[in-house]
């Protein structure tokens, strides 16, 4: 019994004693966040940049509270985004706060590719690099260097190459992304379709997407044009393999069989054709061709394109008639990522043509003309003039009509054992925001690239795959964090939109400007880069516009009045800038180049029984593999799923979220990915959204999360005509369990 | 006469929601939600079979329901409606326990604790509504999906979209008379 | 086939978090809280019966457990707590349509109505530590406190039938309470059966009686087997109207308790050790010992001690469980 009292005592003592501790703790806390609540008011400041996590490039206002990164806004004045940011661009601030950037200048200490490095200072490896550009100008020529570049910083990387005596610079959004669009629509129209699309999807009474995943893709501008004509009644047709998010905004979704889209353009120019249904008036006065073109068509009927597309005839007639129902505010999107299959550039070409039959181009609601803000360049000595550029290389000459670097063709004519054979000269590359091993297909041809150069250079903020494959790796500082050249897109309104920093750069990482300035200083080239600092380039050239980097940053964005009209008046005699003034339905051009003058369909490969087409597109939470790792966007999407049709996953046992690896036609085998069991897909392809699996361990939340399609991309057809590498071409099967 | 009380309610148009989470990132940074946590969400829901199909997108959050559970399950009063509102329903931090009593009632999963160990949720970004700005979410919406206002307005925006367009709520059947509206 | 995804980014932080939001503090609790308001309301009707020489334990030893175990009880439930230093938030309010909040207040009555009622029966109960704490307190300042000590103990014996009067409905309101405060959330399937009420009652009535048979003897020790064997038989069922309820409610319900019958890991842990050792076999032990077989008198209280906790481990666990399953459907 005398335990039992112990017991209770102690219990009554410690309860006691717990209950006064607490009492005093919880009074101690709650004074504590009375007095922080109630204390001075947040110190709030707002700065104007333009976002850098895709290449839109929407102006906005950066926000921090008491020193700290808060929000980032869209600027109201801005027509990329109309004042509102987009998935990627609120979480901007991810990208300063991630703990995995690159912190500090690295060169590379042993075989490259093994990803070791000691760090150096900016006075290292600036000299490094400075070093052995000067040793391989005299060796081979200043000519043998290659930029690829992908995001601002890249313009003054440009004028330093271009100062030493190259212009070999490559895109990879060139040949591996858009090229085919732009090449369609200027050998169509004579100009491009450029970034932001000149689209008049606003004011559009009919929507017709090939493809197209707006809602999953996120361009701001876009999402706003698309959803305000679908709140205003617009019909949509969307064509893709997937039941997208457009496509279930859409009234008519067409479940087309992957890599028959140019068979049902086709047939619609056919139905618009023979059904009179064209704008003959805007034909007649505005296009060149007409009768090759009615001839070229004349069997592409609705019951041809049935059995190649498995959409049935008359739907193909309805929404061939809807279309020319709403001419001429209707448009055939021109779309964007257009590297499918090989024949990207006349299939955007038919789709060019079908907006001049209807009449769209130059029209309220399908495409309107473009101006873009006009500001002088700093006065610098002129540039030397190249012995040898691109087109001098075995793929650069091959694809006489492609307007910019073919990336793929840079590492042909940087590989010692191909290019040997052809005369190609590339020993250097300087890699500018660009993961090249994730962005181009077939990356172990890349490798072999990188093992023969004499000099790699990365410039970057993440520690990438690319990176580990540098000589020297020079951390560019976030945009956040720096000035970069004024922003003269094309829209609308001719606009231009200030880039100012709203961090100091964090860690060691340098703005791209500073590196280029300081490097071109090393190299001899200073007087290209005459200003003392950037600010003093900018309120240069922004003077000289009627404006300053005063006024810049206390607006973000500055309107312009536009100099020529934005549609085509009736009746005006409109000249196009194309060789014969008119819009080439029938091109005399690509019949001198041995292409086809009128898209013709040719079928592509179809995947054995047991396979499946891979198809990729976006997710709105991130731009491809640069924003896996972003701290917020990586709380939004961790890993990629891959899609796969109902039935076809009964059949193969496949249960939903359950771990499959996929195998390509070649042998080679992804790591695990989600399956995503859904009806939204055709039970003949497979769906993923590219840019994850990344391999590098520094990248800790990005790191083997999900799968890599790219990999997978191992069969890569080639445009004929500018080069782009088509990546629809990959058939899969499924290991499971 | 004694003033009427804001009845806050918020309008999302299917018809345009394109799910791209802009409104859960904004809502993240505006309101300095803690990593892993979200405040409002997408869903995507599709009926149907291959090829035949229907998709709804939307984005949810806290509905501020008119009867919410959360409200009368609150043993301390920490889960409120605003004085000057029917239904906006706030947490004050310094009342929660942390029982979760709020987030077992929750018929729409829409609260979380954080790690400070208070329950927290979407507060119709209240701290804008006093500076007579909108709600984060609405906000950055490039779509324009999402309106906001007073239902005891008549002449607001939210209460003319509702007698205009077709609209329903989440899970009526509770019975919580919820206050987020969506168009369809 | 309808298809709902919320979309694997962008997901509500239930999902991202599971729902657990309860984790064993709260069964035990549950649990703790039901055998103390058996105690109290089994002991309480012995006292008013007067039966203190028929069965000792109950009406005179057992009170002594009441504030320990509910003291353990709370201490479970403020482990749960997420905001733990405000905690003393419970006591500055009365929310009226808040069970919690009536949890609060009805478990701070428990104390002043157990510790009267320990007051009132100790004497009786453990009479050699009455005189030893009486000595304890005689050479304290010379036994200045003694006529106080006797007052209190005096005061609280003559009043005994008034405070085992106020135990009575205070037990039970504890017992059926912590049933209510899972039933009143509507929006949960297995939670909002207003059977969980009744039933947590009549497990709370029976985990004390098996705690008395426990540490009573002989003919005490039979009694309240016996009376535990019919309240078995009552929990029993209870039980099947509960699994009767859901079943024969919406869909939600129905799958919910799917997982009882079938669905899930917690089918076996249901039957096993909440039916089967919880429930059944004592019932059959304590039904053989009345033939005159020899059971080890410990074992069937304990088994029903056991079953009680898992009971209320198993009904708070298998919803968050459902929830977590369909939220995962929800994923895919």
């Amino acid at each position: 019994m005398a335990g039992k009292i112990n017991r209770r005592e102690f219990i009554k003592i410690a309860g006691a004693g717990m209950g006064g501790l607490a009492v005093s703790a919880g009074a101690g806390k709650v004074i504590y966040d009375y007095v922080r609540e109630n204390g001075k008011p947040d110190s709030i400041t707002r700065t104007p940049t333009y976002c850098e996590m895709c290449t839109y490039q929407c102006a906005g206002w950066a926000y921090t509270k008491n020193g700290v990164p808060w929000k980032l806004v869209g600027n109201e004045l801005d027509e990329h985004c109309y004042g509102r940011l987009c998935t990627k661009g609120s979480a901007g601030f991810g990208v300063y706060d991630d703990p995995d950037r690159l912190k500090t200048p690295l060169i590379r200490t042993e075989v490259r590719g093994q990803q070791a490095f000691r760090e150096a200072t900016w006075d290292e490896a600036l000299d490094y690099i400075a070093k052995k550009m000067k040793i391989i100008a005299e060796k081979h020529g200043p000519e043998s260097v290659a930029l690829f570049s992908h995001g601002s910083g890249g313009k003054w990387f440009k004028t330093l190459l271009k100062a030493y005596g190259t212009n070999s610079f490559a895109a990879p959004s060139y040949a591996n992304c858009r090229g085919p669009r732009e090449e369609g629509y200027i050998i169509t129209y004579g100009e491009p379709i450029d970034t932001p699309e000149r689209t008049d999807m606003k004011n559009s009474k009919c929507v017709v997407l090939l493809g197209s995943h707006i809602g999953e893709n996120t361009h701001s501008q876009q999402v706003n044009e698309f959803t305000s004509a679908i709140a205003a009644g617009a019909t949509v047709i969307v064509a893709d393999p997937r039941f997208s998010i457009a496509a279930g905004k859409a009234r008519y979704w067409l479940p087309i069989k992957p890599g028959t889209d140019l068979a049902l353009l086709l047939a619609w120019i056919n139905v618009i054709i023979e059904e009179n249904l064209y704008d003959a008036d805007y034909v007649a006065r505005y296009t060149k061709g007409f009768d090759e073109l009615k001839k070229a068509v004349k069997n592409n009927t609705p019951e041809w394109a049935y059995p190649i597309t498995t959409i049935k005839p008359d739907i193909i007639r309805e929404t061939a008639r809807e279309m020319a129902k709403n001419a001429p505010a209707t448009i055939l999107h021109p779309g964007r990522h257009n590297v499918w299959y090989g024949d990207d550039t006349q299939r955007v070409r038919a789709g060019a043509i079908l907006n001049a039959l209807l009449g769209s181009w130059g029209r309220k609601g399908g495409f309107f003309f473009p101006e873009k803000a006009h500001l002088p360049e700093f006065p610098v000595p002129a540039f030397p003039k190249p012995k040898k550029t691109f087109k001098d290389t075995h793929i650069g000459g091959q694809f006489g009509l492609a307007n910019l670097a073919i990336s793929d063709g840079v590492c042909d004519a940087t590989i010692h054992s191909v290019r040997d054979n052809h005369g190609s000269f590339y020993e250097a590359w300087f890699i500018y925001g660009s993961n090249l091993l994730k962005a181009l297909p077939n990356p172990e041809k890349t490798i072999k690239a990188l093992k023969d150069l004499e000099l790699v250079v990365v410039v970057d903020i993440l520690p990438t795959e690319i990176t580990g494959w540098a000589d020297v790796v020079l951390p560019d500082t976030t945009y956040l964090e720096r000035y970069d050249d004024i922003r003269t897109s094309q829209g609308r309104t001719p606009q231009i939109a200030l880039r100012s920093p709203v961090f100091e750069p964090r860690y060691n990482s340098k703005p791209a400007w500073w590196i280029a300035k300081n490097l071109a200083d090393k190299m001899g080239l200073g007087a290209y880069f005459p200003w003392k600092d950037v600010e003093e380039y900018l309120d240069f050239k922004l003077k000289k516009a009627g404006s300053s980097l005063e006024e810049m940053k206390k607006v973000g964005v500055k309107n312009f009045e536009r100099e020529t009209p934005l549609y085509i008046s009736k009746g005006e005699n409109y000249r196009f800038p194309t060789d014969s003034g008119k819009i080439e339905l029938y091109s005399n051009t690509m019949a001198d180049y041995g292409h086809d003058p009128v898209p013709q369909f040719t079928s592509h490969d179809e995947p054995e029984s047991g396979y499946f087409r891979l198809l990729y597109g976006r997710s709105p939470s991130h731009s491809f593999a640069r924003t896996i790792n972003n701290p917020i966007l990586s709380q939004l999407d961790r890993e990629n799923e891959v899609w796969i049709n109902t039935a076809v996953a009964r059949e193969w046992g496949i249960k939903a979220g359950q771990y499959v690896r996929l195998v390509n036609q070649d042998g080679v085998e992804s790591n695990r990915v989600r399956a995503k069991v859904t009806e939204r897909i055709r039970p003949d392809c497979v769906y993923m959204v590219h840019g994850f699996g990344s391999t590098q361990k520094q990248l800790k939340k990005a790191y083997n999360r999900g799968a890599d399609d790219q990999s997978l991309m191992t069969r890569v057809k080639v445009d004929p005509i500018m080069g782009g590498q088509a990546m629809h071409g990959n058939f899969v099967t499924f290991r499971v369990g | 006469m004694k003033k009427m009380k804001k009845k806050y309610a918020m309008v999302i148009d299917t018809k345009v929601c394109v799910g791209c989470g802009a409104c859960v990132v904004a809502c993240k940074t505006e309101n300095e939600v803690p990593e892993g946590l979200h405040r409002d969400w997408i869903v995507e829901e599709i009926t149907g079979s291959y090829p035949h199909l229907f998709m709804e997108v939307r984005s949810e959050r806290c509905n501020h329901c008119s009867d919410a559970p959360c409200v009368s399950a609150c043993p301390t009063g920490a889960s409120h409606y605003r004085e000057d509102t029917e239904n906006l329903v706030l947490v004050t931090p310094g009342k929660c326990t942390g029982c979760k009593a709020c987030m077992a009632a929750c018929p729409y999963d829409a609260r979380f604790t954080v790690p400070e160990g208070y329950a927290s949720k979407c507060t119709f970004c209240e701290h804008r509504l006093d500076q007579g700005l909108d709600p984060a979410c609405m906000s950055v919406c490039p779509a324009h999906a999402i309106f906001f206002g007073d239902l005891n307005n008549p002449e607001s925006t939210v209460s003319l979209l509702l007698k205009k367009r077709q609209y329903r709520v989440l899970m009526p059947e509770v019975g919580t008379e919820p206050n987020v509206y969506y168009l369809t | 086939m309808k298809e709902i995804t919320i979309t694997t980014q962008k997901m509500a932080s239930a999902h991202a978090q599971g729902w657990q939001i309860w984790g064993w503090e709260i069964p035990v609790y549950l649990f703790l809280g039901g055998l103390t308001a058996g105690i109290i309301v089994v002991a309480s009707w012995m006292i008013l019966k007067n039966r203190g020489k028929e069965y000792p334990v109950a009406t005179n030893k057992i009170m002594v457990l009441a504030p320990v175990l509910i003291s353990l009880g709370m201490g479970a439930l403020f482990l749960d707590l997420s905001h733990k230093l405000y905690v003393w938030r419970f006591y500055m309010t009365f929310q009226v349509t808040s069970v919690m909040s009536w949890g609060s207040w009805i478990l701070v009555l428990v104390y002043p109505v157990t510790i009267l009622l320990v007051l009132a029966t100790f004497r009786e109960g453990f009479p050699s530590v009455y005189e030893w704490v009486e000595e304890r307190i005689k050479q304290i300042r010379g036994g200045r406190f003694l006529p106080w000590f006797k007052a209190i103990v005096d005061f609280a014996e003559t009043r005994k039938n008034i405070f085992a009067k106020a135990g009575i409905p205070i037990g039970i309101g504890l017992g059926i309470y912590t049933g209510i405060l899972l039933s009143a959330f509507a929006a949960r399937p297995i939670w909002n059966s207003a059977i969980l009420g009744p039933l947590f009652l009549v497990s709370g009535m029976s985990t004390g009686v098996a705690l008395i048979a426990l540490l009573s003897r002989d003919d005490e020790r039979h009694y309240f087997a016996r009376m535990d064997m019919g309240l078995i038989v009552l929990e029993m069922f209870i039980l099947f109207l509960f699994f009767v309820g859901q079943l024969t409610s919406g869909k939600a319900q129905q799958e919910a308790i799917s997982l009882l019958l079938g669905g899930s890991i917690m089918t076996p842990v249901f039957w096993i050790f909440v039916f089967t050792l919880g429930l059944f076999l004592p019932l059959v032990f304590e039904w053989l010992e009345m033939k005159g077989r020899d059971i080890p008198a410990v074992l069937p209280p304990v088994m029903v001690l056991f079953g009680g906790l898992m009971l209320r481990f198993v009904l708070v666990k298998v919803c968050c469980l459902w929830r977590d399953m369909s939220i995962d459907q929800l994923l895919r």
